[in-house]
């Protein structure tokens, strides 16, 4: 469980988040939707501790993340993975190097042990025989799902999903979902994902916090979504034509 | 600038922090002195021979007088390639062969979230992509810079073979008279300091970059530009200091 407790976040004079709380629970998939510009990714990267707030705290299981060093927050970042929007592999590294780099810096395993897990974290995101190439010779989608082996091969307790759909076609999004859905179970991770994708929010939103100029502007299910009179969330989930549409039938 | 100097300096100060596990880092900084060491050997060979080669012709050319022996060309080639050309003039192409090739390098994992992926893995990121190509230069530096001093008088001795200002036995009575060591023992602090500016500037410059493809190009520049002036101060300090 993540417990996040009125987290503000300025960078000057422009004040991105304005007093945010939530509580992520173990096993859900956690969604943060908002327009451009609502603090989304500022507020993942204040959880995950690449942003310091500015005010307020985050704890991971009861431990206060915020007040800890670069050193005491070692133990509690080796349980988090983390796919970034661009995935962020190492460009220098193969796949399956990219995958083994956390288990070299922080296991004793052996290297035919590592390279197992890496090859088992491979086909469990349907990449099985891609361990030799390198990232510029992937694909998107593969790079994402790369991303997520990656972020998966320490079987991390957290999980950080920073726009898992952007670049790519509704089909491959789908899965990339699907795959996020299913690890969350699997390894019973709190899952953190940001989005702005109304596939993502309809089709894996088990929690989800709508951000509205900074603020917690709606907490919900995506079961109580469609239902919603909040003006801004409706304005912004039911944009196009086309979910206009879907909303009217449900 | 006091608030930059104060950055670099805590950037470095986390660069030397203790590794997360040796042999990873070890690991990295072998592949650093393969890229800085061999990788720079063609353009530094090619640069020590010819400047050599061209130094030993002008200070003959310069000295053309029957009151001054010849073999004083060979002396003052020897000393000029030892103590200002091979150590300096080499930082200055390895600064932009090397440092920005360090600079875009880091800029380029950090616009591209890399480097916040290593952050959130736990890895001390200064210590893993700084502390590596530091002591890769400050060690491989002084090795490109003792290869230029050889190719650099082998320059003036190939120019002398080529050309009728000097004669090759001339030349060489030059180079082996009054042959002091602390000549190379500048030459080395100097190689020494030079490639740690080298590296630390350019990392410094690539590890705060912001923005995408513009700014790591623009922190490469800088990275060069900056390492080659305090290359430049450097080299006049040392030089005061120790002769």
């Amino acid at each position: 469980m993540i417990e996040i407790k009125d987290i503000y976040k300025t960078f000057g004079d422009n004040e991105v988040l304005k007093g945010i709380s939530a509580t992520f629970q173990t096993g859900k998939n956690n969604l943060i939707i908002g327009g451009s510009g609502s603090g989304k990714t500022t507020l993942l990267k204040c959880i995950v501790g690449l942003h310091e707030p500015t005010k307020g705290k985050v704890f991971f299981e009861n431990e206060n993340f915020t007040d800890m060093d670069f050193t005491a927050r070692v133990p509690i970042r080796t349980q988090i993975g983390m796919l970034f929007q661009n995935s962020a592999l190492f460009d220098s590294m193969t796949v399956e190097e990219n995958i083994m780099f956390p288990l070299n810096l922080f296991t004793n395993q052996s290297i035919a042990e590592k390279r197992d897990r890496a090859n088992f974290c491979l086909e469990r995101v349907n990449l099985k025989d891609k361990n030799k190439l390198y990232p510029a010779e992937l694909s998107g989608g593969m790079k994402k799902r790369v991303g997520i082996a990656r972020a998966i091969s320490m079987q991390p307790k957290f999980l950080f999903v920073d726009e898992p759909n952007s670049g790519l076609d509704p089909k491959t999004s789908i899965l990339i979902d699907e795959l996020i859905a299913d690890l969350t179970v699997e390894y019973d991770m709190t899952t953190v994902v940001v989005t702005h994708d109304m596939n993502s929010v309809m089709g894996i939103g088990d929690h989800i916090i709508f951000l509205h100029q900074g603020q917690k502007w709606w907490e919900g299910s995506n079961k109580e979504i469609a239902k919603t009179d909040n003006k801004e969330l409706n304005d912004f989930v039911f944009a196009s034509k086309f979910m206009q549409a879907a909303r009217e039938k449900l | 600038m006091f608030q930059s100097l104060g950055k670099y300096i805590l950037l470095l100060g986390l660069s030397f922090k203790r590794p997360e596990k040796f042999k990873v880092y070890w690991a990295e900084v072998m592949r650093e002195m393969v890229s800085v060491g061999i990788g720079s050997l063609g353009i530094i060979s090619i640069i020590s021979i010819f400047i050599g080669a061209a130094t030993t012709i002008q200070v003959a050319f310069q000295l053309a007088s029957p009151l001054v022996p010849l073999s004083i060309a060979g002396k003052i080639s020897r000393d000029s390639n030892i103590l200002e050309f091979s150590p300096t003039i080499s930082s200055l192409v390895l600064a932009g062969r090397v440092g920005s090739n360090f600079a875009s390098n880091i800029g380029t994992m950090r616009v591209t979230e890399q480097i916040d992926a290593l952050e959130i893995m736990g890895v001390n990121a200064p210590g893993y992509l700084i502390a590596p190509k530091i002591l890769a230069s400050i060690t491989m530096v002084p090795l490109l810079v003792i290869i230029s001093i050889t190719l650099g008088i082998t320059g003036g001795y190939i120019a002398c073979l080529a050309g009728s200002e000097i004669t090759p036995s001339d030349y060489i009575a030059g180079v082996v008279d009054g042959f002091d060591g602390l000549t190379i023992r500048v030459a080395l602090v100097k190689a020494t300091v030079f490639g740690f500016l080298i590296a630390s500037i350019c990392s410094y410059q690539g590890f705060y970059t912001s923005g995408g493809a513009l700014e790591v190009g623009q922190s490469a520049t800088r990275g060069v530009v900056y390492s080659c002036v305090m290359i430049l101060f450097a080299d006049l300090v040392i030089t005061r200091l120790m002769l």
